[in-house]
């Protein structure tokens, strides 16, 4: 059965229908919308059980040919990596698009309502499309056709600068973008294999100059993408500007492409590269952490306060994919998957706060915990998940990260976790402020989550706290693959320094 | 010395299902904070039964556990497969010992008799069944905290009991000064955690395992070098879970929460869990002497700090915070001692959670008759006016300053015998403290209970209801005769050596040795210098201004005043600038980099519908680009 076309095909299929829908029938449109994001959550999670983790490496492999002069290819596939993180995009499409339900309906900015639930449709399919695809090629042209979509989200329904933030997030992306063309096909012509298909190119390029050039045409696309520091400035303007919910696919997914890109093609196609610029990757990753923590902590815009702590999270994300071992790799792929949650989360609260305040400035809060106990609870939780408390999932991601760095850079790890303390100050400050004193004159008539409202936070809070407790379901589709990648690289694995024997070990003593 | 006995599988029993200790409590707390409202009438009677299931079940384990012999007495339960990473794998179980067990009993059962307390005394707070559900969650984080078989379960129940302490201390957040002090104890906890963490790093990259049985078997094979840091990071974790110098600042903030929560979690389980962590890793420090003596000396410095943070305070329960610093300090000190200090210092922290429990909630008896004053210029006679109170309160002051057979006598005076015996400094410094906990003490006690009444107007002091009281008289019993039971023929060290390891040469108690009689003295003293100033003499109604040293302890040692120059105005100095940087420097960089190549930062902000130039722009800009790599490609 062709599962990702299929999962790729439903989406646009829908995106269609919605866009016929006649005018003035927005609820119709929105109730098509919503419905056609769960029968692909359905689809996904029905491939989910059909997956082998310890089978094949690459499965529900499609290849076709589309380019035969050129030998670019149809080709879809996913390892467990890929597999988690189309998980993470379909598991938040519906519930972005039950939190968006009256976003787009402002009558005085006169654009189409159905539109807006359109692109979230075509965007999810491109979603998936970029994770799945192993031709590179095909995953260049998800790559910048996603930017489409997403820019039309932010430029034509975000805020009050929406159109500055939307070409600032526009060119930062196809600048990147346009050097990893270059680097695309760069590599299609020194590879001289007469194919984009990224299994057939892994340790084709041997050349160690032609590697590193390679690596950064792609790197520097994915490090504007996912975003690192410094490449960083276009996020806190896209997610501030941009509706939340577009804000969660934006930051929760679609920056994410960053980050698998770095695993999956400047890691496995370069990986002598990837060793040689691993110092400076780490650093600027470091530095990420801790600059993304502490500008947070001075944020008086809740919405940019939130994207400041993602790029402090992208840090560790980066860190875990260079430090290159099999700890650390799992932790920055379990991230991915929990900061979309954590971040999606906050993402929705901060636009339902908004929507009932209309600021997103934290100074105009107070106060809310005493009239609106479980938006205030809920958020809460979304933030403890964002500083990675123990017991929700983001822990397990982040401390898988940091052990697994210091299995081979003890300094970075070290530094790193002072971003555990940075945490504690963006998160609970922003807390204090907005939730705690003195209800605020203008919060007192907030009324406190609805159905809609708990339908979209539950689900996600849920995955929080059920993969903090209990994450293996996650870490055994994610552990072969990221061994799989390691082994392309060709890196050491680690071993304690005094090793307890196997059988004492299992004794327990 | 011999090593702690072996670490052997257990299924079925009671044991087998010791996880209900943890789960029910966790459960208690899930239904009354999901189930809302509906809940609010019968959620702390949830609250009380859970605690006492939870209870139950401990005293089970604990008489299945005695029916092994000793050296049969540590049990491991695996429960499942917890953190399968790459390389890692944590398997979580539950490790049933003496030294797990002891605790167990002391958080369940303490923690039961202060949720039935918390019944009289939240009895008026509309969000009573909220309180329940956190001092719920609260020992089921505790419980994971002691009973975990590994590091890394302990940290998340080291972090748990953290959130519940946030919760707790910040339960009446429309106060700004409660939600600062839950903020406060929040982050400085984490600075604390960074140790805990790293510590667990060294061990994992180590031993490769981070399960408290393999670690410590492997202890011997590690260097010297590697085991002083992992002592030394797991001391910084142990100092900001138990407010020791120089983590202690969040201690007196943390009195904002609600008195039972002061009483549970920040007097009696939560601030001592930095002496099991201690303990627990006992090997680590007897093979890492340089760790274990800044464990002393951190131990000694707390313990002096904290008494004379007690001698300056007029609020009640920052100056019974004082004392809290002040006697986990004296755990401390004994255990970095080694396995000769293990067994008083976990048996002076079971008699200090009788006793500081059963004064914090006499304190919460007395704010209730006295309208939530705290300011003990503004009680005085209230002797006569709360007999149960008094005379509870009374028994756990007399345990505290280690009257002769009391509780406090028997444990605090083996932590300074065995101190003198290691080291005389420390041991003399030990019982220069307990000479000033008999002065700070007395004069709380003779402040509040004894002299004239200096009540405020409309103030009619009356007996707390008997939901209250009996918690009261339980705790005081415990105050009482715990000590006792536990030191004497060395019954406690006994019963905990087969988990942490027995000395060389059991210690025997000396009535009359010279410590224990200049100990007495001194105590003697400081208590008659409190009855001139504060019983017998008149106690000004206004705190008079005091000498330097005074406002030195009243203002905490200007612990507050250091951080804020070190820390806080350095950080939020850097937050500004770097908050500046990035929206002028880094952002101004890449806006200047765009103006030079494609026109004004300023068109940028202009584009309105320029999508499809700026797309054409760029397709150009790639494409040259494009061209000019071919060329240079193609040239190579």
């Amino acid at each position: 059965m062709p599962w990702l076309s299929i999962l790729m095909g439903v989406p646009v299929v829908g995106a269609l229908a919605v866009a016929a829908v006649p005018k003035g029938n927005d609820k119709l449109a929105k109730q098509l919308t919503l419905a056609v994001s769960l029968v692909v959550l359905a689809l996904t999670l029905a491939m989910a059980t059909q997956f082998d983790p310890s089978g094949a490496r690459d499965q529900f492999s499609e290849v076709y040919s589309w380019i035969p002069s050129f030998g670019v290819h149809y080709a879809v596939a996913v390892d467990g990596i890929a597999l988690v993180l189309i998980a993470l995009a379909v598991v938040l499409v519906p519930i972005v698009v039950l939190a968006s339900w009256h976003d787009a309906d402002r009558p005085e900015a006169k654009r189409s309502v159905k539109t807006y639930f359109a692109l979230i449709l075509v965007l999810e399919a491109m979603m998936i499309g970029v994770f799945a695809a192993t031709d590179i090629f095909l995953f260049y042209v998800f790559f910048e056709a996603m930017l489409i979509p997403m820019y039309f989200m932010i430029g034509s329904y975000g805020g009050a600068q929406r159109s500055y933030a939307a070409v600032k997030f526009l060119l930062y992306s196809l600048f990147g973008g346009l050097l990893m063309l270059v680097a695309v096909i760069a590599l299609y012509v020194v590879a001289d294999k007469g194919t984009f298909l990224q299994p057939e190119l892994i340790g084709v390029i041997k050349d160690p100059a032609t590697q590193k050039w390679l690596f950064l045409g792609f790197f520097i696309a994915f490090a504007v993408k996912a975003p690192l520091w410094p490449f960083h400035t276009w996020l806190p303007d896209a997610a501030a500007q941009a509706p939340a919910g577009a804000a969660v696919l934006l930051v929760g997914v679609l920056d994410k492409v960053g980050t698998y890109g770095m695993l999956r093609f400047c890691l496995e196609l370069f990986p002598d590269a990837a060793k040689f610029f691993t110092p400076l990757v780490i650093a600027l990753s470091v530095i990420g952490i801790v600059y993304g923590a502490i500008v947070a902590i001075g944020q008086t815009d809740m919405k940019r306060l939130i994207a400041y702590t993602s790029i402090s999270h992208f840090g560790f994300i980066t860190m875990g994919v260079f430090a290159m071992t099999a700890d650390a790799g799992s932790g920055a792929t379990l991230y991915m998957v929990n900061h979309g949650f954590s971040t999606g989360a906050l993402f929705l609260l901060a636009g339902f706060l908004i929507n009932r305040r209309g600021s997103q400035y934290i100074a105009d809060y107070g106060g809310v915990q005493k009239v609106a106990p479980v938006l205030a609870g809920t958020f809460l939780v979304a933030g403890l998940s964002s500083l990675s408390l123990p017991g929700l999932s983001t822990f397990v991601s982040e401390f898988l990260v940091l052990i697994g760095t210091y299995e081979r850079y003890i300094v970075p790890s070290i530094i790193a976790l002072s971003g555990m303390v940075l945490a504690a100050v963006y998160i609970l400050w922003m807390y204090q402020r907005m939730m705690t004193g003195p209800t605020a004159e203008k919060v007192k008539a907030f009324p406190d989550l609805n159905l809609r409202e708990k339908v979209v936070v539950v689900p996600l809070l849920a995955l929080l706290i059920g993969f903090g407790f209990f994450p293996k379901p996650l870490l055994d589709v994610i552990n072969p693959a990221v061994q799989q990648t390691l082994t392309s690289v060709h890196v050491q694995p680690f071993t304690p320094a005094i090793p307890v024997t196997a059988e004492k070990k299992g004794a327990g003593q | 010395m011999e090593t702690a006995a072996e670490i052997v599988q257990h299924s079925g029993g009671v044991i087998g299902v010791s996880w209900l200790t943890i789960v029910l409590p966790l459960l208690g707390a899930a239904i009354l904070l999901l189930g809302g409202r509906r809940t609010d009438r019968w959620g702390h009677l949830l609250g009380v039964a859970m605690s006492l299931a939870s209870f139950v079940v401990a005293v089970l384990v604990f008489v299945e556990l005695l029916g092994f012999g000793p050296d049969q007495r540590r049990r491991v339960v695996e429960l499942y497969d917890f953190l399968p990473g790459g390389t890692i794998d944590v398997k979580m179980g539950l490790l049933l010992d003496p030294l797990s067990i002891s605790f167990a009993l002391l958080i369940t059962g303490v923690g039961s008799l202060i949720h039935i307390y918390s019944i009289g005394y939240m009895a008026h707070d509309p969000n009573r069944r909220r309180f329940f559900a956190y001092l719920n969650l609260f020992i089921a984080a505790m419980l994971l905290l002691v009973l975990a078989d590994n590091y890394l379960g302990l940290y998340v129940g080291w972090e748990g009991v953290g959130l519940a302490s946030y919760l707790l201390i910040g339960f009446w957040q429309h106060k700004p000064s409660a939600a600062a002090a839950a903020k406060k104890a929040f982050i400085v906890n984490r600075v604390g955690d960074m140790g805990l963490a790293l510590g667990i790093f060294v061990i994992f990259t180590t031993f490769g395992t981070v399960a408290f049985g393999p670690v410590m078997s492997g202890v011997p094979q590690a260097s010297q070098g590697t085991l002083t840091l992992i002592g030394l990071a797991l001391l910084l974790g142990a100092c900001g879970k138990s407010a020791q110098l120089p983590l202690q600042s969040w201690l007196l903030d943390a009195m904002e929460g609600p008195t039972p929560v002061s009483a549970l979690i920040h007097a009696a389980t939560m601030v001592t869990a930095g002496v099991y962590l201690v303990v627990r890793s006992g090997p680590i420090y007897v093979g890492a002497p340089t760790a274990a003596l800044v464990v002393t000396i951190v131990g000694v410095a707390t313990l002096l700090a904290g008494a004379i943070i007690g001698t300056a305070k007029d609020d009640i329960k920052k100056a019974l915070a004082g004392s809290t610093m002040s006697q986990i300090g004296y755990m401390m000190l004994a255990a970095g001692l080694g396995p000769v200090g293990y067994a008083f210092a976990i048996a002076h922290l079971i008699a200090h959670g009788f006793f500081k429990a059963s004064m914090f909630l006499g304190a919460g008896s007395v704010m209730h008759a006295m309208n939530d004053e705290v300011d003990m210029r503004k009680f005085g006679g209230l002797a006569s006016k709360m007999k149960i109170t008094w005379i509870t309160f009374g028994l756990g002051y007399l345990a505290i300053i280690g009257f002769p057979l009391l509780s406090g006598y028997w444990t605090k005076d083996g932590i300074i015998e065995t101190a003198m015996e290691h080291n005389p400094i420390l041991g003399w410094l030990a019982v220069i403290g307990a000479g000033i906990t008999g002065f700070y003490m007395s004069r709380l006690f003779f402040m509040t209970f004894h002299g004239k009444p200096r009540w405020e107007k409309d103030v009619h002091p009356h007996e707390s209801p008997a939901v209250m009281t009996w918690p009261l008289i339980i705790l005081s019993i415990g105050s009482v005769f715990g000590g006792g039971f536990l030191i004497a023929g060395n019954r406690f060290m006994e019963f905990l050596a087969p988990a942490v390891g027995r000395p060389e040469e059991m210690p025997s108690f000396h009535p009359f040795s010279v410590t224990g009689l200049a100990t007495l003295a001194l105590v003697a003293v400081g208590v008659a210098y409190a009855w001139m100033r504060y019983g017998r003499a008149e106690v000004p109604a206004v705190a008079p201004r005091g000498s330097f040293l005074t406002v030195f302890a009243r203002r905490d040692l200007y612990g507050d005043a250091i951080n804020e120059a070190l820390f806080m105005r350095p950080g939020q100095w850097l937050t500004r600038l770097a908050v500046y940087f990035d929206n002028r420097g880094v952002d101004g960089l890449v806006n200047g980099l765009a103006a030079l190549i494609g026109g004004t930062s300023g068109r940028l902000r202009r584009v309105q519908t320029g999508f499809v130039r700026s797309y054409a722009l760029s397709i150009f800009f790639g494409a040259a680009l494009l061209v000019g790599a071919w060329f240079v490609v193609g040239n190579l």
